[in-house]
């Protein structure tokens, strides 16, 4: 035990490359048994790859992987595992039509080269995994009927079962709301008692200020950066990821006193997901709303655009009283809706990128005839790319080669050649990085400043508190309070929110 | 595990669905409802379970491998002609099993060979390999029908378990294979519940990146299925030699329809990662029980396969409105941890 309390894990001087561009140029990085170490990053920084070679998936082009007192100058995964290196990817890698219990016991009979399972013992050590982590999951529920914030837990427990010394954990936080997010680092905690070196990759500085011990900055495959977490704090860290200034001020335009209203919500009832809904939006507004899990948020935004059944309760567009029962009918109405789910739901991700900035609207490109004109498509494709400083060189390329942050804004781009009066924004810069969030939330005020009227569901409070002119606050369906643009603060909103 | 849960489960369905058709039938027809007839279902039946159980290994994978029959008459029309031209002629059946086997096995391998090692999607590989099979059999192997196969195998075409002579109407026979082969389903459910390799093609069907994370081989695990599924094919290749006591090169072609409608009905999901021996059994029966008795309700031989085709697309709609019946309500009672 004494040698696992003083042991280091990391790499040293690590260089890989991808066909001629260099994803990492020398990094070193080295972490404690029973730390917690936050690797910081941009997309691109090359995050990603350092995981998939301290995960054996590639091997580096030099430098040293060291585990304890053994170097070695690649690994396979097998080695990985067997040497306590285990990685909980952003999607879990969890197997859906597995129960709970193989999806825990599955490593173990690996790792000792069992040919025969039994059924006794796979939910031991399924249970044993579990209450090591202080977790009451059935362990014979298949996981595809599980929820995110457990499948979590169970990739934690399966990972931490297999004599792990040193724990990558890839955007966490990513999929799991606030309270989740206490839960989780509880857990890591109780990891870190135990003497794991655990790796925490995120984006959220307000997170890993909390959990972490020690910091790694990576920039364009470069270390810009280490030290204590507390020797550092949200602007230099930001200042380090980007390179630039960034300032997290408000940035909201101002906005000119009006009696008129893009849309007016009256008493929108859905029960019991929600009931008496109703709020307004004027033109050039940028109204927030957030709640925690299960509190209707997402069902009320996707019911303005008619994804969502509505029992009772009025929508008046643009003063007019509207039927809305399908998303067509509101886009005709001029809503639009950006959905959180962006990989699945707001992208053709084997398209091209100009495919997808045209694909709402297509109708505005047809010449004579219904048939499209290939010149004003490419046109409005470039004009897009152009004003949303989309990072590609050729638009023909399909979206999955950029990255996320990018993608982001050619979903925002899709929508926004629609020209709709109100844009609802569901959880718009999840997942992306600071510098597209910045772009981001710029092209929102921007727009904004246009007349475009703005509903942003979002948990990221900072971001809120950022952008928008009034927040309101979803508690069990109902509206539980209304933030001014004087109020708006981060801590009243947190305390009103847990 | 509660009633309902029961009720909802594809086995039981299917269950449901053979007694009713069986009443039907046997009311319209009263010669339905004889031991020898039942035995005649089993009869049919044999052959079809062993490739169904190698089909539903691979559709359990996420795969599918319609090379089946190309490998099963390969296999066993050359286990024959080999024999044949060697002049082997042995007392019993394990040299021609043996070889026949073992010439699937080759032929899984070439499958795995394209699908394992050159990626490319199991469907095109085996519709590729199907073809190469039957070509290469045709021109190297012998196209002629042979009706004097080996000795061995033209008895065991006889070899009853059980006969039972009723007072009046026929002989009711119950062949022996029906022991080895519910050995066999016996072995592949255990194989496929209680093994690593088992769970491994579980794991590929559940997603191919979680399963190369856990640190587990796809391309071996692949391998080993389209070999086994070879070994199989093989097998069931020559015991259709034996029971139809002739080996015609061109038999067999078409029979992927019922196989593969048998193994999905059994409630194996096409998109991979669910299924079950006992489902597969139940939906061989389904299908034998179809193809061999419809002809009592009065309906012509020329609609079986037009049932055995709808059959098909009824099992993969109820399980394509399952899936979405599941996601729906996944999504209304969780939707707002999706991506936030």
């Amino acid at each position: 035990m004494s040698t696992l309390l003083t042991a280091e894990y990391g790499v040293k001087d690590i260089v890989k490359s991808f066909g001629g561009a260099k994803a990492l140029s020398g990094v070193s990085i080295s972490v404690k048994s029973g730390e917690v170490h936050c690797i910081a990053g941009e997309n691109g920084s090359g995050k990603s790859t350092l995981i998939k070679i301290m995960s054996g998936i590639h091997a580096p082009d030099r430098g040293l992987i060291r585990l304890g007192d053994k170097s070695f100058t690649k690994l396979s995964p097998r080695e990985a595992v067997h040497e306590g290196v285990q990685v909980i990817f952003q999607d879990f890698s969890l197997l859906p039509n597995m129960t709970v219990a193989e999806n825990i016991a599955m490593p173990t009979y690996i790792l000792n080269n069992s040919r025969i399972l039994s059924k006794k013992q796979t939910k031991e050590i399924a249970s044993n995994a579990l209450d090591l982590i202080g977790v009451d999951i059935d362990i014979n529920t298949p996981v595809a009927d599980i929820s995110i914030a457990s499948k979590q837990l169970i990739a934690i427990a399966r990972a931490t079962n297999l004599g792990v010394k040193m724990l990558f954990m890839d955007e966490p936080t990513t999929a799991l709301t606030r309270k989740e997010i206490k839960r989780l680092f509880e857990v890591v905690e109780q990891i870190k008692a135990r003497g794991v070196a655990t790796v925490f990759v995120s984006h959220k500085i307000d997170e890993i200020q909390e959990i972490c011990n020690t910091i790694t900055i990576l920039r364009n495959g470069e270390v810009v950066g280490d030290g204590l977490m507390k020797d550092f704090n949200r602007k230099t860290i930001s200042q380090a990821m980007t390179g630039l200034d960034v300032s997290e001020s408000r940035i909201a335009p101002k906005l000119e006193k009006t009696t008129k209203k893009v849309v007016e919500i009256k008493n929108f009832t859905t029960k019991p997901t929600f009931s008496n809904i109703s709020f307004s939006i004027a033109p050039g507004e940028i109204l927030g709303m957030t709640g925690l899990l299960g509190s209707g948020r997402t069902e009320l935004a996707e019911a303005i655009f008619g994804q969502y059944p509505v029992d009772s309760g009025e929508i008046i567009v643009d003063g007019r009283p509207i039927q809305l029962n399908s998303s067509s009918k509101a886009l005709k109405a001029g809503i639009g809706y950006v959905p959180p789910d962006r990989l699945t739901q707001g992208l053709f991700l084997e398209q091209s990128i100009l495919n997808n900035l045209v694909s709402v609207g297509i109708d505005q490109y047809q010449s004579t005839g219904g048939r499209l004109s290939k010149t004003r498509l490419i046109e409005a494709g470039q004009h897009w790319i152009k004003d949303l400083r989309i990072k590609t060189n050729n638009p023909q390329n399909p979206v999955t080669s950029l990255s996320g942050g990018n993608q982001q804004r050619v979903v925002l781009a899709k929508w926004l050649a629609m020209n709709p009066h109100l844009m609802i924004l569901n959880g718009p810069t999840v997942g992306v990085d600071i510098g597209s969030k910045r772009e981001i939330l710029k092209i929102i005020r921007d727009r904004a400043e246009e007349g475009m009227a703005f509903l942003v569901v979002s948990d990221d409070i900072p971001e809120l508190v950022q952008i928008c002119h009034r927040v309101i606050v979803i508690k069990n369906g109902h509206i539980s309070k209304e933030f001014s643009e004087a109020q708006l603060d981060e801590k009243t909103l947190y305390e009103e929110l847990s | 595990m509660n009633i309902k849960k029961l009720l909802l489960r594809n086995e039981t369905a299917l269950i449901i669905a053979i007694v009713v058709l069986s009443l039907v039938i046997g009311i319209k027809s009263p010669e339905f409802f004889t031991l020898a007839n039942l035995f005649d279902i089993f009869r049919s039946s044999f052959v079809q379970l062993i490739f169904a159980l190698g089909v539903l290994i691979v559709i359990i994978s996420g795969g599918i491998d319609i090379s089946f029959p190309a490998v099963g008459i390969f296999a066993g029309y050359t286990a024959v002609v080999l024999m044949q031209r060697f002049e082997w002629n042995p007392e019993n059946l394990l040299l021609p099993i043996a070889l026949a086997i073992i010439i699937g096995i080759i032929l899984g391998a070439i499958n795995s060979i394209a699908i394992a090692t050159f990626g490319i999607p199991t469907l095109i590989a085996t519709l590729g390999t199907s073809g190469i099979f039957r070509g290469l059999m045709l021109t190297f192997i012998g196209s002629s029908f042979i009706s004097d196969i080996p000795v061995a195998l033209d008895k065991f075409a006889t070899a009853d378990l059980l006969k039972i002579q009723p007072e009046e109407g026929t002989l009711a026979r119950l062949h022996i294979l029906i022991i080895p082969v519910a050995i066999l389903a016996i072995f592949v459910s255990l194989l496929l519940t209680r093994t690593m390799f088992g769970r491994s093609v579980y794991a590929l069907g559940g997603g191919v990146e979680a399963t190369r994370r856990l640190g587990i081989s796809v391309k071996r695990t692949q391998a080993k299925i389209y070999m086994l599924v070879g070994g199989l094919s093989g097998f069931a290749g020559i015991l259709y030699v034996s029971l139809q006591r002739k080996a015609n090169p061109y038999d067999l072609a078409g029979s992927e329809l019922d196989i593969i409608a048998a193994v999905v009905l059994g409630g194996a999901s096409i998109m991979g990662g669910y299924g079950t021996v006992f489902g597969t059994v139940l939906g061989v029966l389904l299908i034998s029980l179809i193809k061999g008795n419809l002809i009592l309700l009065g309906v012509s031989g020329s609609w079986q396969r037009a049932a055995v085709g709808a059959l098909l697309l009824i099992g993969i709609t109820v399980q394509a409105l399952n899936e979405s019946k599941k996601a729906k309500n996944r999504r209304v009672s969780t939707s707002d941890e999706v991506g936030e």
